[in-house]
C-alpha cells in the first residue's frame, strides 16, 4: 500500500516536473509547449519580459492579499461565533457557510456578474469586483478551517486563566488567540492560495483587469511564453517554502509560549 | 474573548459546562459581518438566478427580460444541450471514480503506513498544487502531446496506432480533470481513514480474515463517511469545470460549463444558462 501511495504521489509531481524543465526551455518558435529544444537561464532572466506578465502577477497578489486579509478577519469571527456561542440559527449559518463550497464555480462567477450587471456597476468591474468575489468563495473555507481549530482546543486553558484572575481580553490576547493561531494562519494560506490561483470566478468578474490565471488563459491565443513556466517554478518553490516554515511553526506553537514565559519562577 | 473585536461585548456568562464553554448572549453578532457578505454576495444573485432562469426567453439583453415564470427555460435547456450534461456528468463521473482507486492507496498509505513521515506525505499531497491550475495544464497538454512521451511510448507499444493521438481526446480531458481534482479526493479520504482505530483492523486479522476480507469487511465500511466527502468534493467542481475541456479537448470534448462560459461572457444570453445550471 505504501509503494502504490508513494507511486501516485510521484504521479502528482511530474507535471511539476515538466514546468521546471521548460521553464529552461528555449523554444524556437513562438509557443513553449510543445517538447524540450534547448536549455537556456534566458528565461529565468527574462521574467518580465511578456507584455503584462508582471503587470498581471502584481494585480493578482494585490487582489490576493486584500482578499485573505478581509476573509481571514471575517472568517474568524464567524469560527468564533460559531463554535463559542449558541444562538438560534445556528443551523442554518452552518448552512450559508456550506453552501458556496458546494457550488460550482461557474453558478458562483456567472450569478455575481449578473448580479453586477443589474445593479449596473459593471462599468466598476476590476479590482473591487474581484475583491468582492474572491472573499466570497474563500470567506466559507476559512470558516471552516478556524473552526476546525477551535472545536478541537481545551477550553479548560481559558477558564483557568480567569480562575487566576485574568480579565475577559487578557485571556484571549495570552491564550485564546495564541491558542487559535495555527488555523487561523492554515486558513489564510489556504484562502491565499485559493484566490490567487482562480481562474473561473475570476473570469466572469474581471472586467478588463487581467490577472495571472487569466494572463496564463489569454496566452492560449498569443502562445505560451516559456517564462510562464518560470513564474510556475517560482510560485511552487516560494509556497513550498512557506509551508514548511508554517509547519515548523504550527509545532513550536503547539503548546503557547505566553504560558510558558509567564508561569512564575518557583 | 469578545472584546477583542468592535463588537458589544459578552455578558460574563458563567460557564455552564466544562467540555463545551458556549455562551449564550451577544457573541453571535460576531456572525454578522460574514454573513451579511454572503448574503449580498452568495445567496442573493444565486436566487436571482434562479428567477432569471424562468424569465421569457425572447427578451434580450437590452430590451431587457420579462418574468413569466418560464419553466419551459429548463426543458430548452436540457434538450439544447442535452448531450453536454450527459458528456458533462459521464467525464465528471469517471473522474470521481479514477481520483477513488488513485487516491485511496495513497490516503491509506497517509493513515496507516507513513509513521513520522506523516505530515511531510501530507505536505506533498499538497505540493503539486501550489503552482497554478493552468499551468498544470499546459504541462498536461505538453505531456500528452503528440511528440509527448505518453503518447509516443503508448505507441511503441501498440496499444495507441501510429497515427493515433491522446490530446484532443476523452482520454485526455479525464486525465487532466483526474490529476487537478486528485487531492478533493485525498484529503477527505485521509481525514476519515486516520480517524479509523486501526486496532479494529488488527482485531479481523486475528480473527482469521484475510487482508482483504478485513479491508473489505472493516477498514472500507468505516472509511465510507470519507469517500462520500471526496465523491461530492470531486464530483461538483469536475462536472463544472470547463479549464480542462478546453484546454487538453476540442470542442468535442467540451462539457457544460465551456457552454454557460461562452452564453453568458459572449452571447450574453441570460435566461438560458441559468435554466441550465440551476437545474
Amino acid at each position: 500500500m505504501l509503494f502504490v501511495g508513494i507511486l501516485v504521489l510521484v504521479y502528482t509531481f511530474v507535471p511539476i516536473g515538466y514546468i521546471f524543465a521548460l521553464s529552461f526551455n528555449q523554444p524556437s518558435g513562438r509557443s513553449a509547449t510543445a517538447e524540450f529544444e534547448s536549455f537556456t537561464w534566458n528565461n529565468w532572466e527574462t521574467i518580465c519580459e511578456p507584455d503584462g506578465l508582471c503587470g498581471s502577477l502584481k494585480l493578482s497578489f494585490q487582489i490576493s492579499i486584500t482578499a485573505t486579509i478581509l476573509a481571514t478577519v471575517l472568517g474568524t469571527l464567524m469560527a468564533f461565533a460559531l463554535v463559542r456561542h449558541t444562538f438560534r440559527g445556528r443551523a442554518t449559518s452552518n448552512l450559508v457557510i456550506f453552501l458556496p463550497m458546494a457550488t460550482p464555480e461557474v453558478v458562483l462567477g456567472s450569478s455575481l456578474l449578473a448580479m453586477f450587471v443589474a445593479v449596473g456597476v459593471d462599468g466598476l468591474l476590476g479590482f473591487i469586483t474581484l475583491v468582492i468575489a474572491h472573499v466570497m468563495f474563500t470567506l466559507s473555507f476559512v470558516v471552516v478551517t478556524v473552526k476546525a481549530r477551535l472545536a478541537g482546543m481545551d477550553s479548560r486553558l481559558e477558564q483557568a486563566a480567569m480562575d487566576l484572575y485574568a480579565n475577559e481580553w487578557q485571556t484571549f490576547r495570552l491564550i485564546t488567540l495564541p491558542l487559535a493561531m495555527p488555523g487561523i494562519v492554515a486558513a489564510a494560506m489556504l484562502a491565499f492560495s485559493l484566490s490567487f490561483d482562480d481562474f473561473i470566478v475570476t473570469n466572469f468578474t474581471s472586467g478588463q483587469s487581467v490577472t495571472f490565471p487569466l494572463f496564463v488563459y489569454g496566452s492560449k491565443l498569443k502562445g505560451f511564453a516559456p517564462q510562464l513556466f518560470v513564474v510556475g517554478t517560482l510560485m511552487f518553490l516560494i509556497s513550498f517554502v512557506f509551508v514548511i516554515a508554517a509547519e515548523l511553526y504550527g509545532s513550536t506553537r503547539r503548546s503557547p509560549p505566553n504560558l510558558r514565559r509567564r508561569r512564575p519562577t518557583y | 474573548m469578545t472584546e477583542a473585536v468592535t463588537t458589544p461585548p459578552a455578558p460574563p456568562a458563567p460557564v455552564v459546562d466544562g467540555e463545551n464553554a458556549r455562551r449564550r448572549g451577544w457573541g453571535w453578532l460576531l456572525l454578522i459581518p460574514g454573513m451579511l457578505w454572503l448574503a449580498i454576495f452568495f445567496l442573493f444573485p444565486t436566487v436571482q438566478l434562479f428567477f432569471t432562469s424562468l424569465y421569457d426567453p425572447s427578451g434580450s439583453f437590452e430590451r431587457g427580460y420579462a418574468m413569466t415564470w418560464h419553466v419551459a427555460n429548463y426543458a430548452d435547456a436540457i434538450i439544447d444541450t442535452s448531450n453536454l450534461f450527459v458528456r458533462s456528468f459521464m467525464y465528471a463521473a469517471i473522474t470521481t471514480f479514477v481520483c477513488l482507486l488513485l487516491a485511496y492507496p495513497l490516503a491509506y498509505a497517509i493513515a496507516f503506513k507513513s509513521g513520522r513521515w506523516k505530515n511531510v506525505m501530507l505536505v506533498l499531497v499538497i505540493a503539486p498544487f501550489f503552482t497554478s491550475f493552468l499551468l498544470r495544464t499546459l504541462s498536461w497538454r505538453a505531456i500528452l502531446s503528440d511528440q509527448g512521451p505518453v503518447t509516443s511510448f503508448l505507441q511503441t507499444i501498440a496499444i495507441l496506432p501510429d497515427d493515433g493521438r491522446l490530446l484532443a481526446t476523452p482520454v485526455a480531458v479525464i486525465a487532466g480533470l483526474v490529476y487537478n481534482f486528485l487531492p478533493f479526493m485525498t484529503l477527505p479520504l485521509y481525514a476519515s481513514l486516520d480517524k479509523v482505530d486501526y486496532r479494529l483492523i488488527e482485531a479481523a486479522g486475528d480473527l482469521y480474515s484475510s487482508p482483504f476480507t478485513g479491508f473489505r469487511t472493516v477498514t472500507f465500511p468505516l472509511s465510507l463517511p470519507g469517500v462520500v466527502s471526496g465523491t461530492l468534493l470531486t464530483f461538483i467542481p469536475a462536472s463544472g469545470d470547463y479549464i480542462n475541456a478546453e484546454l487538453l479537448g476540442t470542442p468535442k470534448q467540451y462539457m457544460i460549463g465551456n457552454r454557460i462560459q461562452a452564453a453568458f461572457l459572449t452571447e450574453r444570453n441570460y435566461p438560458w444558462p441559468r435554466a441550465c445550471r440551476s437545474s
